[in-house]
């Protein structure tokens, strides 16, 4: 719902004529309609806001190295690999699917980019579009087994976890692991490429001027259309919140080595998925064919395509983790891609607020959801725990999305927001 | 314009439909009656490509055509609007109306769909107070009005409504016989499938009955009775619907007003 202003409009906007609607006017009401949708369930992305600020509380208490700038930096950046991950459970999990292979298709894609790159001396960015093409080529696999004979996701991919593990281990060969050289701009490119600070101020500046003017300029078509719209003070808030938030992060990060450029990556890609499921007929189709894939068979969408799309999506984004992880840790070996990164990537997709039961969820949650998962994996490590607990805890965590999920969804059906 | 000959659907063991034919011309309102379980809804599912027929040709402006997907079926100009009404809970009304027909595909264009859905809406007096809720906030007669709208975008051809007035109020009955009128001014041909007689004679141009999947009578509205559709949709003069009148001692025309038990 969205609020009107403009005392020169004297009629009422085309979508506020009903009677039984509540005036909902500037910031106060954008604010209400925020509170209502919450109560009714529809809790978007306050559960996983709520619960970062928790945990960091919580680790800064027993460690307080855990929220200094130069953690801050190092959690940005190690959060990348799996989040780009966690981005392809995202659509899957919007089709009501899942893909439980993302850790081992990342594995061999970093295994392919090392053995091409450096055992067959392939130019880097020949070694990385081949591991690329095997996500791609893997996702297009699953989708045609799924398309074709109807067999389970969970099952496909679960075959897949194991199959493209030893497919891993088998190009990897008997040695087992592949040094990445430091001076490749690959490595680099994780491990050393910052954001100078002035270029950093410069994209929140950017940001935010952008929100505005895209806000404005949608607002002031609504508005011809006669349609209600965000009033200008709404648009002000909401887009100096987004400097002034942005701004202090960056600033903070900035008092070390600052804004990974593999961090800004990530956030491109999480915006151009945001934009790609939010504004674009695919993505409604995705959202549709995970609400009521029968209504949207009906409707003329192909579903086979959307699923297929999905699945080399995932697989794909998938590859990418596992290029980034590669060059993060100078090394693809027999444990890339291997452990707790598969749980890692769907919980962070869950934690971020996509449902597990299909048809909502959004980019941004697999960005909020990472920034959760790694913060735990930090803070444990910082603590000296070792695996063993931050597994346990990584799980619990988990489990708590998703009993959070469920509930939501109890409450959405109960209010009727489905 | 449309017309089918011989179709057959079996299901496992049940034959849905056997040999039916039917044609719909353009400008033409036809009525499909039946009982509970005539094969009314199967015999929709088949024009919207939702499901395949086994046996039977469809001619649809004099060409024989083969409706596989739901997508051929919007291609050709058919539109339906289903019984089980085939709309998404978690999409809003917007997305709904133009769900697999957005404008501007790869920047949706939110503000004239938006608009859009206010006009059909609109023009189907829709009692919805905004269209930015998800689907699953509606009530029932709410969602059948969306789902109404949403056949008349995109200029169909012919328009089936599987019990479109099921769950509507008294106003939004009325405007979609108005909506139905209206179609056949402008040449569609509309398939109404219903289970009210009063709306059969109220804007049908013939009407077809259905009996145990086969083809059991064709009439002219103007010139049957209620009692004669009746009659052929339970299979016998003296069924349930007349003794019931005989018993109120007004034979005839009861029916007619409390429109059949669905
Ligand atoms: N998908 C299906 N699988 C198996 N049987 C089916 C299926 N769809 C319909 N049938 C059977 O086909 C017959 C006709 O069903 P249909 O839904 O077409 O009836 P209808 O005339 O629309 O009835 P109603 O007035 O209740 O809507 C029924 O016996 C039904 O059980
Ligand atoms: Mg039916």
């Amino acid at each position: 719902m969205k609020t009107t202003d403009s005392p020169t409009v004297v009629t009422v906007a085309t979508d506020l004529q009903d009677e039984r609607l509540q005036a909902r006017d500037g910031l106060r009401g954008a604010v209400a309609a925020l509170l209502d949708r919450a109560r009714s369930g529809d809790l978007g992305m306050v559960p996983v806001a709520v619960g970062l600020v928790v945990i960091w509380t919580v680790l800064q208490i027993l460690n307080p190295v855990f929220l200094s700038s130069a953690n801050l930096v190092n959690l940005t950046m190690e959060s990348v690999p799996v989040g780009v991950m966690a981005l392809g459970i995202v659509c899957v999990l919007l089709v009501g699917q899942i893909d439980l292979s993302v850790g081992s298709v990342s594995g061999l894609s970093a295994a392919v980019l090392a053995v091409l790159f450096i055992g067959q001396d392939l130019p880097v960015w020949g070694a990385i579009l081949a591991a690329l093409l095997v996500g791609v080529v893997v996702g297009w696999l699953y989708s045609q087994i799924f398309n074709r004979f109807g067999v389970p996701s969970f099952v496909i991919t679960l075959a897949g976890l194991l199959g493209f593990l030893g497919m891993q281990l088998y190009v990897l060969g008997t040695k087992g692991s592949i040094n990445l050289p430091f001076d490749s701009g690959l490595v680099n490119f994780a491990q050393l490429a910052f954001v100078p600070p002035w270029l950093s101020y410069v994209f929140v500046v950017v940001a935010a001027g952008v929100l505005f003017v895209s806000g404005f300029l949608h607002a002031r078509e609504r508005r011809t259309a006669g349609l209600s719209a965000r009033s200008l003070p709404v648009l002000v808030t909401r887009s100096a919140a987004l400097l002034v938030g942005l701004g202090l992060v960056v600033w903070y990060l900035n008092q070390t080595r600052g804004v990974g450029w593999m961090f800004v990556l990530f956030v491109a890609l999480v915006l151009i998925m945001h934009y790609l499921l939010s504004r674009t007929k695919w993505g409604k189709a995705v959202y549709a064919v995970g609400g009521n894939t029968e209504a949207a068979r009906r409707a003329g969408i192909n579903v086979k395509a959307v699923y297929s799309s999905v699945f080399v999506l995932c697989s794909t984004f998938a590859a990418v983790g596992g290029v980034l992880a590669a060059a993060r840790l100078a090394a693809a070996n027999q444990s890339s891609g291997t452990g707790d990164v598969n749980l890692n990537a769907i919980a962070a997709a869950v934690i971020g607020g996509t449902s597990l039961f299909g048809g909502r969820g959004s980019a941004f949650g697999a960005l909020l959801g990472m920034i959760v998962i790694q913060s735990i994996s930090s803070g444990l490590t910082l603590l000296n725990l070792d695996s063993s607990i931050r597994f346990a805890v990584t799980g619990a965590v988990l489990l708590l999305a998703v009993i959070v999920d469920s509930v939501s969804r109890r409450s959405r059906t109960s209010h009727g927001r489905a | 314009m449309l017309s089918l000959r011989g179709i057959g659907k079996t299901f496992g063991a049940v034959a849905a439909l056997t040999d039916i034919d039917l044609d719909v011309a353009a400008g033409q309102v036809v009525a499909v009656v039946g009982d509970n379980g005539a094969g009314k809804s199967t015999l929709v599912k088949i024009l919207s490509g939702v499901h395949r027929p086994d046996s039977g040709a469809i001619t649809f402006e004099s060409r024989v055509v083969d409706i596989p997907t739901p997508a051929a079926a919007h291609r050709l100009g058919i539109a339906t609007v289903f019984q089980d009404l085939a709309l998404c809970e978690n999409l809003n009304v917007v997305e709904n109306l133009f769900l697999g027909q957005e404008l501007r595909p790869l920047r949706l264009n939110t503000v004239a769909m938006e608009t859009r859905s206010w006009e059909l809406l609109r023009r189907l007096s829709a009692k919805i107070p905004t269209v930015r809720v998800p689907v699953a906030a509606l009530s029932g007669g709410q969602r059948q009005t969306v789902a109404i709208a949403r056949s008349l975008l995109g200029n169909p051809k012919i328009i089936i409504l599987d019990e479109p007035t099921a769950a509507l109020g008294v106003a939004q009955t009325a405007e979609v016989l108005n909506l139905v009128e209206r179609l056949r001014e402008n040449g569609l041909g509309v398939i109404m499938i219903t289970h009210n007689m009063a709306d059969v004679k109220a804007v049908a141009d013939v009407v077809a009955v259905l009996r145990l999947g086969r083809n059991n009578g064709l009439f002219d509205v103007k010139d049957v009775s209620t009692d004669d559709i009746v009659a052929a949709i339970t299979g016998a003069r003296d069924n349930v619907v007349a003794q019931r009148a005989a018993r109120r001692g007004e034979a005839g025309n009861v029916a007619a007003e409390e429109g059949l038990p669905s």
